[in-house]
């Protein structure tokens, strides 16, 4: 074959291609109500798994900003000196992964334990101040996740100078244990609701495939080959797919539309500056690709297990 | 071009809808296929389709054993044979136009040569006027030029039709006929399934009759 014929092939069958889905899109534009109704199940459907995980994703980055609160208590041993203390707090504030070190001073603390705990006259009967040398140090963000801070207290307990190294990551811990099962339960609706996509564009397809059932009889009598008879079936799919998606999309941020006022009163009592993130382009893409892949696979299933049940008679 | 070799086609319940037929058709030839209702020509027309298997025997069409031809390859066998049915089988939610370009746009051609083939097809049948009508608005007669013209766009070797005057009156039968004949005449080998023995006795051509499946006639025409 010359080149110049087996390009004009692939012209051939790209504008074929084109032509096709120009065609189904046609189709569906001129039973609008039908497609609608579909679409809308579709993009409802979709919509819910999408914001759970733009919902979880907020959350998440939420408990990034907490996050920072991960800091670490360092005990000092109470027999050592004023100068190593300083030396200490040096060598920790040119530490790589560490953000801020603040020394606390026991005078300092002591006076202020008086003052908030109320215990004032049982510390005063003490005759020298029981509360060690602190020093008070917060990672960098990157390293302020739970498993970098538990590193981070295991180095400073080798420290010669501290006593030991205290480290509150429990609310961190149950915080990601419920976040993971968060994520789990969006993963767990989201198949399931894939598998419902996949269903309704199936049936959709499948009563479509009826509907023209005349026109498949007569395409295989003229011999039409099996892949062409599917094409427009599968298009109609791939377009009920990344249309679904589409209104997934819009209906998600129409909801964070909705909810960033109130969300963004709370923060203000808060006084966090949390603002409500919208879908970022990593997830629509995601999303858009999986509806498309949805309804093309869906319309798949259903033109197998139909279109061979058609035969001209 | 068309060869039966002992072909014997059992429908499940043990009704044969042929049997033991033999026979062969050139290249270019014309035949009748005649018989009563139920003596087995449609059968025979769709085994040449390849609508339906035979049971037994062997066909062969252009050289090719339809016994070993695989499902994937039977489009590509109907592209070669057009076929004429009695209630026309047209798209009723397509012009006359697109109707006849069916066969052509399946094949793949380039859209140029789609309009050029198609209009060629509908001028053939006198119906060049009408590429834009509805089939539902065009009368009887005219619906079933609309299915011939389908039939031969594609210039297929071999064109079947079953009974395709039965709903005509014996005027529009003739005009039919002769463009039939007009086919015939530029090389397409062409089996007409018919039971108005009157218009196939005027056409002078090879009459095969068909009785309960069985051939029971085979008359030469003196003209071919």
């Amino acid at each position: 074959m010359k080149p110049s014929t087996s390009h004009r092939r692939v012209g051939t069958w790209m504008l074929r291609h084109l032509q096709v889905a120009l065609s189904s899109l046609g189709r569906l534009y001129r039973t609008p109500l039908a497609t609608l109704m579909t679409t809308a199940v579709i993009g409802i459907a979709l919509a819910l798994p999408t914001g759970m995980h733009v919902a979880l994703s907020n959350i998440q980055q939420l408990a990034g900003g907490w996050e920072g609160a991960a800091t670490l208590s360092l005990f000092l041993k109470q027999d050592i000196s004023e100068k190593q203390i300083i030396q200490l707090t040096n060598r920790l504030g040119a530490h790589p992964k560490l953000a801020e070190v603040q020394l606390i001073n026991p005078d300092v603390a002591l006076e202020e334990f008086q003052r908030l705990s109320g215990f004032k006259g049982a510390l005063q009967a003490l005759d020298k101040n029981p509360l060690p040398t602190v020093l008070i140090v917060e990672p960098l963000q990157q390293y302020s996740t739970a498993e970098a801070a538990e590193n981070l207290m295991a180095e400073f307990n080798q420290l010669t100078e501290v006593d030991f190294t205290q480290l509150d990551l429990q609310w961190v811990r149950r915080f990601h244990a419920i976040t993971e099962i968060a994520r789990r339960g969006v993963m767990v609706i989201g198949i399931l609701l894939g598998l419902a996509v996949l269903l309704i564009v199936g049936n959709t397809i499948r009563l479509e495939i009826q509907n023209r059932k005349s026109e498949i009889e007569i395409t295989k009598l003229i011999g039409g080959t099996d892949a062409f008879i599917r094409r427009p079936f599968l298009y109609n799919g791939l377009w009920y797919g990344l249309s679904g998606g589409i209104l997934a999309w819009l209906l998600v941020t129409l909801s964070l539309w909705i909810l960033n006022g109130p969300v963004e009163r709370l923060a203000g009592l808060y006084r966090s500056g949390f603002d409500l993130s919208a879908i970022n382009f990593q997830t629509l893409c995601i999303l858009l690709l999986s509806s498309t892949l949805l309804g093309l696979f869906g319309s798949w299933i259903a033109v197998a297990r139909h279109l061979s049940d058609i035969e001209p008679t | 071009m068309i060869h039966f070799e002992n072909v014997t086609k059992r429908y499940p319940g043990g009704h044969e809808g042929l049997s033991h037929a033999n026979f062969h058709i050139t290249p270019g030839e014309m035949v009748f296929l005649t018989g009563h209702s139920g003596a087995g020509k449609s059968t025979l027309l769709r085994l040449i389709g390849l609508l339906e298997r035979c049971t037994r025997g062997q066909v062969r069409v252009g050289g090719r054993n339809l016994a070993k031809l695989k499902r994937h390859h039977i489009p590509y066998h109907r592209r070669e044979v057009g076929m004429i049915f009695q209630d026309h089988r047209l798209l009723n939610d397509r012009t006359v136009f697109d109707n006849v370009a069916m066969p052509l746009i399946v094949a793949g051609l380039r859209h140029q040569e789609i309009a050029r083939r198609v209009h060629a097809s509908l001028d053939k049948v006198g119906l060049l006027k009408k590429e834009r009508a509805y089939p539902i608005t065009l009368s009887g007669g005219e619906q079933q030029r609309v299915g011939i013209a389908r039939a031969v766009v594609s210039k297929p070797p071999v064109v079947l039709a079953d009974e395709p005057t039965g709903n005509l009156d014996p005027t529009l039968s003739q005009e039919i006929m002769n463009l039939f004949c007009q086919f015939n005449q530029v090389g397409v080998t062409l089996l007409v399934a018919t039971h108005n023995l009157d218009l196939v006795s005027r056409m002078d051509k090879r009459i095969i009759t068909l009785s309960h499946g069985r051939l029971k006639q085979d008359i030469a025409g003196s003209a071919s």
